[in-house]
């Protein structure tokens, strides 16, 4: 059973109509890349599936359950389960590197404070950020950043998680760190999806693939499926052949 | 047909932006005053607040006040000297400090301060997405960012307002000893004898209205910041400009209503 199934998605901003019928979906455990060129709406996709957007219409199913009518209020165990990695970190400028972890502990468990300092120490460690726990992220470089970001997005355990440009703009090493966490993560049997134009980093991590062209995914497969396609679009935009 | 048209479209344009801001407000308001009633409720950020908004405030409405308080007595003891009227200085001072200027030029001036460091502060997170990140986080960005100022300035304004109030007053009561030849002492007991409760709750009360109408602007434009950073200086202004309109005109309705309900008492 697919733990996210997206179904006939619609959505417009005033006139400007950015997604016309938009269907996929992704197992338990999978890692789907969304590709696409710069404005074709991949990030408005992600935000719809947390909820930050509401679809014109069509479904969202997260764990085979409707989100598309849902509230603030109703979207909040929904936002515990699936994890959004925003594209810069989105990290709270005016707390620490610990504060922004403790952040969603504090919000919702019971842990103690002891225990809250113990799990943050310890996901920093295996981010490799241990040095940068009372830091501030003004003083952060912006890979580091967005491991913050990513440890954030993570230490509440979610099931999924949606990573928005994990990789943009960041040198090879931070590049590098970031493919090995989202690895690390999928090893946990954690689903994701992927939205990315770094195509290595795609390839490295993600099981199939959806273009999302023209308002609707022209084109969605495996690897494999995809490698042995006769005129693939995924494969002709990677070459840069097509936008 | 097509010129008639175009007006319609003119008008609808030229309201659409007040009818917007009024039906955003009067949502942000709806949702504040619902959240306020339920859990969690983040004491530390109410503090963080009142800090803010209130103890960095202290220097400039000590001024304001001081500097109020001093130009009115001068103006009044200069203007009433020719028809022998220095003896009324004090209580005109003290009554329209603590009916109106206290109130409103603390108010005015906590605008400028806080309602644009507030607006530009949460327009600064949508940009960098940190208010959709509360949200993806499971928490509320009102409970989080707007109940926190709303309370803070509900809490601080009547403060800062009263503090005004006794620094005005000192400042009339300096210049009115130093260039009005006014005995300290006299010009002290005259404050006192002749100004009321009832002058004090009458500026007093309007407080409650000004911090809202300080701070529910100020986080419905921050909020609704989209397109940039660029917006983030538009969202500062409006919010400043708002406020400010809103604390000047809502003042004349509100000593209206101040007046009435005294005439009932």
């Amino acid at each position: 059973m697919a733990l996210i199934d997206v179904i006939n998605f619609r959505k417009s901003f005033g006139p400007k109509v950015i997604h016309e019928d938009v269907s996929f979906y992704v197992r338990k455990g999978e890692c789907l890349g969304l590709v696409g060129g710069s404005g074709a709406g991949k990030s408005v996709i992600l935000r719809s599936l947390i909820g930050l957007e509401k679809p014109d219409s069509g479904q969202i199913l997260i764990d085979g359950v409707d989100i598309t009518p849902f509230n603030e209020k109703e979207l909040i165990p929904i936002r515990k389960k699936v994890a959004y990695a925003f594209q810069g970190g989105a990290l709270f400028d005016s707390m620490t590197v610990y504060e922004n972890l403790a952040y969603p502990l504090r919000a919702h468990t019971e842990l103690a404070e002891p225990a809250i300092a113990d799990k943050i120490h310890h996901q920093l460690a295996e981010f490799g950020l241990e040095k940068a726990i009372n830091l501030y992220p003004g003083e952060l470089s912006g890979g580091m950043q967005k491991r913050i970001g990513l440890a954030r997005a993570v230490i509440m355990q979610p099931e999924i998680i949606l990573y928005d440009e994990p990789t943009a703009g960041l040198d090879p090493y931070n590049t590098k760190k970031i493919q090995e966490l989202i690895l690390r993560l999928k090893a946990k049997g954690v689903t994701a999806i992927l939205v990315t134009h770094d195509i290595p980093t795609a390839m490295a991590v993600c099981d199939k693939f959806a273009f999302l062209k023209d308002k609707v995914i022209a084109e969605q497969g495996t690897i494999d499926q995809l490698k042995n396609r006769d005129n693939s679009l995924i494969q002709k935009f990677i070459e840069g052949n097509i936008l | 047909m097509s010129e008639q048209l175009d007006l319609s479209q003119a008008i609808a344009k030229r309201f659409q932006e007040p009818l917007e801001f009024l039906g955003g407000v009067a949502i942000l308001a709806k949702d504040t005053f619902n959240e306020i009633r339920t859990r969690p409720f983040y004491g530390s950020l109410l503090i963080d607040q009142i800090y803010l908004v209130g103890v960095k405030s202290l220097p400039l409405i000590f001024i304001t006040a001081l500097s109020t308080g001093m130009v009115m007595s001068l103006q009044y003891g200069l203007g009433l000297e020719k028809f022998g009227g220095k003896p009324y200085v004090p209580r005109l001072v003290a009554s329209t400090i603590l009916r109106e200027m206290g109130p409103v030029f603390t108010s005015l001036m906590l605008a400028a301060r806080v309602g644009a460091g507030m607006a530009s502060e949460i327009g600064s997170m949508v940009v960098t997405q940190q208010i959709d990140a509360i949200r993806a986080l499971g928490t509320s960005p009102i409970k989080k960012i707007v109940i926190p100022r709303v309370l803070a300035c509900l809490i601080v304004l009547p403060l800062l307002v009263s503090i005004a109030n006794l620094v005005g007053n000192l400042g009339g009561l300096v210049v009115g000893s130093a260039e009005l030849s006014l005995d300290a002492q006299f010009y002290y007991r005259r404050v006192l004898e002749t100004s009321n409760l009832k002058d004090y709750l009458a500026g007093f009360g309007k407080t409650f209205f000004f911090a809202i109408f300080i701070a529910m602007p100020s986080c419905y434009f921050g909020l609704n910041v989209k397109n940039g950073t660029k917006e983030v200086g538009i969202a500062t202004t409006k919010a400043v400009v708002t406020a400010s309109l809103l604390i000047l005109v809502g003042d004349f309705f509100l000593s209206k209503l101040f007046w009435v309900i005294e005439q009932w008492l």
